[in-house]
């Protein structure tokens, strides 16, 4: 609670950039308009698709699951109005690839008929696996732009976690839809901290927001002000407005001086990172059972008659935000979604807002011009003061233009976060951080060939021990065969006249004499028993078909009384054996 | 003169227990097998499609650790693999013998047109990674997550009801292409 006193680190490097930010904060959050068609992306979110439940003419509530998460990390989806199935084909989504995806399309009825739900009334009593399962039910995924399911981050054992940070930086420019959100929803926030702390039991939290958000601090401070209870021990830090400070290894570096390791999570550390729009979303998933269905957007721009931030469905396509914020069609040039740091440019106007959708950027030639011409590195060096994560931007940009990714790791490129504050800085307009994704993402496709590699060569092998394990068996049999053979021809020739009438039951003196008596002996005993074996069945078929009055039984009859003749004969030949 | 005997037992001794350690190190630490073939092993793709000539990833790589093989025979490694090899046996990396086939750009996966399978079970006896399932007059289908695309089954099928078919790009393996090439002066753009 104490906003003072407090000491705050700094992390290196970072830019200013112009914030933008103003425009859309002027008005309220409004209430965007239900689309009459909406298009959801089955992946939203890092992790496995989610798996669609629904099928094209289904109806389907407001808040109903229409498609499941199909792993542990993914997300289910709900639907965010009520209406019908109408699709669930490839469409474009929302993603820097510009690439299609899977996605079901609900034509609204414009009811907004709900689904059952029921929100937890004693949540802050009920235990972490009961919180756990209704967030993960809620389908919450990282609503700062990530999307990283958020139950996965819940799910971390209490014991591990001391810090709990809510990430309410924003440092982005023109973004404000957590700023509007803070503003008009803190109480909420407040109470969405209280369920984390309930979950993951930290000694401390920090909420960490840029001095650039006076109002949203002022309003979060009013609401720990007025929150029942004050022990929940949960600090509002105020800190330098600085890009990328909402990065989550800058902010926690920023709060409390740690540094993440390299290649690691914040777990590793002790601590857990949640946004606060995330935040927001696990008060309504547990206190209202309300999923997450809807989110702010913020729609600015200087293409946008009127900036603001919408309270949208996901799933709106992003021309209806377009037209409610009045924005000129002709003027737009470019149209992003996310920041102008790290968001990408869209495709078309009909792709549809996804679970983080954070901003759309409208924006004309003259605000966004486009790159320009990448000239040759000079050597400066601004690149290397502006990285947060202390790497050595030139040498990575070296080695990742000549695909050298064994260097490129060995100068941790992992650890790059991808904010662009080295393109941001470069005078030479050279795309740095495009470079580090290109590189990054040949790393991960050789990780993935090597791992298939290695099971190729396993099945191989594996295939290999079979085969030969198949000829060997075979060669055991035939040799097995083999000698079985050479024996018989060898008692053939021990015994110069063969026994031929042996099968027809009686035995023949000469092969008695052939054989040694007690292998003989078990021959006929074996008969004997075959012989009862096949009297009982004939007899227990007789007794049915007797039962049952069937024409059978007649002929039933006569063999079994034959099977006791041969019984008869096979008894009289073992007692003779005996003999 | 008994400094001259002395010193030369005392050398004698030292080669006798020198001799010892080393006859024992080398019956302790001795290395089974030719550790040189699994790293040449490891460097290629495990496609075990045979267009090197051997019958498999492996005894290609032993005959290359034999010194008696070229190092540029695997068109599905390619440049990077050749290069790979070559730094590791510190020769000079040479252009793939186009003989063998061509690198491609794409991954491939076979794909069985099921409607005109007609089960006679020659795909699943060509697959070397057991990637095809089915049995005797039964429908055959290929696993793709454990095809690696070596188009070993497509030559023996009766009816050519298999096809070689791009593995498909979903937004999971998606990632950045490089940014294109620097201009040598900007008005070239």
């Amino acid at each position: 609670m104490n906003m003072h006193h407090f000491k705050l680190h700094d992390f290196a490097g970072g830019i200013h950039p112009p914030q933008h930010k103003s425009q859309s904060t002027q008005a309220p959050i409004s209430q965007a308009e239900i689309p009459a068609r909406l298009i959801l992306a089955i992946a939203q979110h890092i992790g496995a698709p989610a798996k669609p439940v629904v099928k094209p003419g289904d109806k389907v509530l407001k808040g109903q699951i229409i498609a499941e998460g199909d792993d542990f990390i993914s997300c289910n989806l709900h639907a965010p109005t009520s209406g019908t199935v109408a699709s669930i084909e490839t469409r474009e989504v929302p993603h820097q690839s510009g690439m299609d995806d899977t996605c079901i399309e609900i034509i609204s009825d414009g009811q907004e008929r709900w689904v059952d739900h029921q929100g937890l009334d004693d949540y802050l009593q009920a235990d972490a696996q009961t919180l756990i399962a209704r967030i993960t039910q809620a389908g919450i995924a990282g609503m700062g732009g990530a999307g990283f399911p958020t139950h996965v981050k819940a799910s971390i054992p209490a014991s591990k976690i001391d810090t709990l940070i809510v990430n309410a930086a924003e440092c982005e420019p023109y973004i404000s839809s957590d700023d509007m959100l803070m503003r008009e929803c803190a109480t909420e926030i407040i109470k969405g901290i209280e369920i984390l702390q309930r979950i993951l039991r930290p000694q401390q939290c920090y909420i960490g927001i840029e001095d650039n958000k006076p109002q949203a601090a002022a309003a979060l401070q009013q609401a720990l002000k007025e929150n029942r209870d004050d022990t929940h021990n949960i600090h509002l830090v105020v800190i330098p407005t600085k890009y990328p400070s909402g990065g989550e290894k800058q902010l926690i570096q920023i709060l409390t001086g740690k540094e993440v390791p390299v290649a690691g999570i914040p777990a590793d550390i002790g601590m857990v990172c949640q946004n606060v729009a995330s935040v927001h979303a696990i008060y309504e998933a547990v206190a209202l059972g309300i999923p997450l269905i809807q989110r702010i957007t913020t729609v600015t721009g200087d293409a946008v008659g009127r900036p603001q931030n919408y309270r949208v469905l996901l799933g709106t396509p992003v021309s209806e935000l377009l037209r409610q914020a009045q924005a000129q069609t002709d003027k737009i040039k470019r149209l992003i979604m996310g920041g102008p740091m790290m968001g990408f440019t869209l495709a078309s106007p009909h792709i549809a807002i996804t679970k983080t959708s954070n901003c759309i950027i409208a924006a004309s030639a003259q605000t966004l011009p486009d790159p320009a011409m990448e000239q040759a590195c000079i050597r400066c060096g601004m690149c290397s003061e502006a990285c947060p994560a202390q790497l050595l931007p030139q040498q990575l940009y070296w080695f990742a233009k000549s695909s050298n990714l064994e260097q490129a790791q060995a100068h941790n490129i992992a650890d790059c976060i991808e904010c662009g504050a080295c393109s941001y800085v470069c005078p030479s307009n050279i795309p740095l951080v495009q470079y580090y994704r290109f590189a990054k993402g040949e790393i991960k496709q050789a990780q993935r060939d090597k791992q298939g590699s290695e099971q190729a060569k396993l099945r191989f092998d594996t295939r290999n021990a079979r085969l030969a394990r198949e000829v060997a068996e075979k060669d055991a049999k035939r040799k097995a065969r083999a000698a079985a053979a050479a024996k018989k021809q060898a008692a053939k020739k021990a015994a110069p006249a063969p026994a031929t009438n042996l099968s027809k039951g009686e035995p023949a003196p000469v092969a008695a004499k052939a054989e040694p008596a007690p292998l003989k002996k078990e021959a006929l005993k074996q008969k004997v028993l075959a012989a009862q074996t096949r009297v009982d069945k004939a007899r227990e078929r007789l007794a049915m078909a007797q039962q049952q009055q069937l024409e059978t039984a007649g002929a039933l009859e006569l063999g079994l009384n034959k099977q006791i003749d041969k019984l008869t004969l096979a008894q009289k030949n073992l007692e003779e054996a005996n003999r | 003169m008994s400094i001259i005997v002395i010193s030369v037992l005392a050398l004698v001794a030292l080669a006798i227990l020198f001799g010892a350690i080393l006859g024992f190190a080398a019956v302790r630490f001795k290395v089974e097998g030719n550790p040189i073939v699994d790293q040449l092993d490891a460097l290629l793709p495990q496609t075990q499609c045979g267009q090197c000539s051997y019958p498999g990833c492996r005894p290609y790589a032993q005959a290359i650790s034999e010194g008696n093989e070229k190092i540029n025979k695997c068109p599905p490694g390619g440049e990077s693999t050749i290069a790979a090899i070559a730094d590791l046996l510190g020769v000079e990396p040479e252009p793939l013998d186009a003989e063998h086939g061509e690198e491609k750009d794409v991954t491939l996966v076979a794909v069985i047109r099921e409607d005109e399978c007609i089960g006679c079970t020659k795909c699943i006896q060509a697959c070397p990674v057991d990637a095809i399932l089915g049995a005797a007059k039964q429908m055959h289908t290929v696993i793709a997550q454990e095809c690696t695309g070596c188009d070993l089954c497509v030559e023996p099928c009766p009816v050519d009801c298999i096809d070689m078919v791009p593995t498909e790009r979903t937004l999971q393996s998606w990632h950045w292409p490089k940014p294109s090439a620097l201009p040598l002066i900007a008005t070239d753009a």
